[in-house]
């Protein structure tokens, strides 16, 4: 394995990081904030308790998630289309270097600010509001299983966009509404049955499900179902980028 | 010397119908410097890139140092360094971190003592902590040059490596081509200048619509297609040669007023003597002549305008 290649595209791209900080970590912050204002807040103190948690508790679990979802979708599919782009490419398709270890540099940094960039967020609720978290070994794991999956779905976004606009289709158009759809400011159950039965075909909501329960220990969906959408989620994508190389979609002739 | 690219039989047809490469066989030997010449859309530029990995080979068989280029591509891509044509640079990056990132790119341990002598050498040392937008496009040049040998490749591809550049640069980027060159390094280049390859390279190839008309030492091709002629310019303007003049293949020129005289440099008999005398007796009196020799240029245009 070309380790030097891995640690070259990872350092590369995290170094963009830091050079865009108030991009990348300090908008996506400040936007989170102003929900716990308004939602948490404002509107919150004056809901009753969902599933015996407060309001502004509750949605904390929804609203990394939606950051979560969103920047690596963001950070994945900038990260490869930029070079792509900017004709820079080359260097990376004529490195020695696989395919795999290709995804494991540009996915690992993609995904490393979205956990960043999550534990900032969960600090930050921490000011706002209380809350504890019932299983923290799981929520880790999931915020790592989340960012990386999502982070591989940005970096296929990347590779299938030929324009910046297409770019932003897929976390503004789709990711945003299917999360604000999904449950996180709300419990599914709060919603009529015909709706509850629409929303389970939103992938999004197992996500949250499954995170909101490794905070307070209840789910709108089973958890096990949610840890195993994910996981085929993550499948796909594999599989996806896996046939993207093989037949050098939008990357070789 | 042994081959270090082999090449054989390869073809390469894109997905919109064209075909850029049409069973091509080349050996480039170790340590040479190898130009390949050939007009736009020749198909240079594709075959420097499926050697480099960028397109993938239709039919046929690469090899780099003995390695096949698709089963055994880390071995044959980690010997290769490429200037591409375009200038293309993350321009937010500066000049220390993007040679280093290419290092690393390429699977070698960081090593800024190579990476510092790699800089002075380019000229590049006292901008290393620019950013790419800062610096002039001689500059950025110089930069994916540094970038190609940072892994320190046995073989360096440079495509079209002096297009837009000054003449200070270019004849900077030839003595760094020549100082690679005795460190072993083979040169690949593609050019536009044939200036530039009549200066530099060792052994010229010339491709056509994807097709390798000509491969010959740039020595041996001079000789062989070069031709010299002397032109004579009259004093009188001469309407029509006399029979005398005939068996010389004489040639005129500005309605009359020269004479142009082909003749092979490298017989021993040139005829000028015989010429000359032969004028003479004709009664034609010189203002002028100079002799001249067929640049790698002429034997160029001619040998595409002919074919082989």
């Amino acid at each position: 394995m070309n380790l030097y290649a891995i640690r070259a595209i990872y350092l590369f791209e995290l170094a963009r990081t830091w050079r865009t900080l108030l991009q990348s970590i300090a908008t996506p912050v400040i936007s989170t904030s102003l929900y716990f204002v308004v939602f948490g807040s404002a509107i919150g103190s004056s809901m009753a308790q969902v599933h015996g948690v407060s309001y502004g508790a509750f949605i904390v679990p929804g609203l990394i998630m939606l950051a979560l979802l969103t920047e690596s979708i963001s950070n994945a599919s900038f990260g490869i289309y930029m070079p792509r782009y900017a004709g820079t490419i080359y260097e990376v398709l004529s490195a020695p270097i696989s395919p795999l270890e290709i995804v494991i540099g540009y996915v690992g940094a993609a995904a490393t600010k979205s956990v960043i960039l999550g534990v900032v967020i969960l600090l930050t609720a921490r000011l706002f509001v209380d809350f504890e978290i019932a299983h923290p070994v799981w929520m880790l794991a999931y915020l790592l299983l989340t960012a990386f999956t999502f982070s591989l779905f940005g970096f296929i976004v990347g590779l299938w966009a030929d324009g910046w606009e297409k770019l932003q289709v897929v976390p503004a158009l789709i990711v945003t509404p299917l999360t604000f759809l999904g449950g996180a400011f709300y419990s599914i159950s709060m919603l009529p049955e015909l709706w509850q039965t629409i929303t389970l075909f939103n992938p999004v909501v197992y996500l949250i499900s499954a995170f909101r329960w490794t905070f307070y220990g209840v789910a709108d969906v089973n958890v096990a179902l949610s840890f195993a959408m994910t996981g085929v989620f993550l499948v796909a994508c594999l599989a996806v980028v896996s046939w993207m190389f093989r037949t050098g979609y939008r990357l070789k002739n | 010397m042994s081959a270090i690219i082999h090449i054989d039989q390869l073809g390469k047809t894109y997905s919109s119908g064209h075909t850029a490469l049409s069973d091509i066989s080349l050996d480039i030997q170790e340590g040479e410097i190898f130009a390949l010449l050939g007009p736009n859309g020749a198909g240079k530029t594709t075959l420097i890139s499926i050697v480099c990995g960028i397109v993938n080979p239709g039919s046929g068989r690469v090899l780099v140092g003995g390695h096949d280029i698709v089963r055994d591509y880390r071995a044959s891509r980690g010997l290769i360094g490429l200037v591409p044509q375009e200038l293309v640079n993350d321009v937010f990056e500066t000049v220390w971190a993007t040679v280093s990132f290419s290092r690393g790119l390429f699977g070698k341990k960081p090593n800024p003592a190579y990476i510092e002598q790699l800089l002075k050498e380019l000229s590049l040392w006292d901008k290393r902590d620019a950013k790419l937008i800062e610096l002039s496009g001689g500059m950025k040049r110089r930069v994916m040059i540094a970038k190609a040998l940072s892994h320190e490749p046995r073989v360096l591809f440079l495509d079209e490596p002096t297009a837009g550049v000054d003449v200070e640069l270019r004849r900077d980027m030839w003595a760094m081509v020549r100082r690679l060159r005795e460190r072993g390094v083979t040169v690949i280049l593609t050019t536009h200048y044939i200036e530039e390859a009549e200066e530099m390279a060792d052994r010229i190839g010339i491709i056509r619509k994807g097709e390798l008309i000509l491969v010959e030492d740039k020595a041996v091709l001079m000789q062989r297609l070069g031709r010299k002629e002397l032109i004579l310019h009259l004093k009188e303007p001469l309407s029509a040669l006399p029979d005398s003049l005939v068996p010389f293949r004489l040639e005129r020129i500005e309605e009359g007023h020269g004479l142009r005289y082909p003749f092979d440099s490298q017989d021993e008999d040139s005829g000028i003597p015989r010429l000359l005398t032969a004028l003479a007796a004709a009664g034609i009196e010189l203002r002028d002549l100079k002799s001249k020799e067929s640049s790698l240029e002429d034997i160029f245009v001619s040998l595409l305008k002919e074919g082989v």
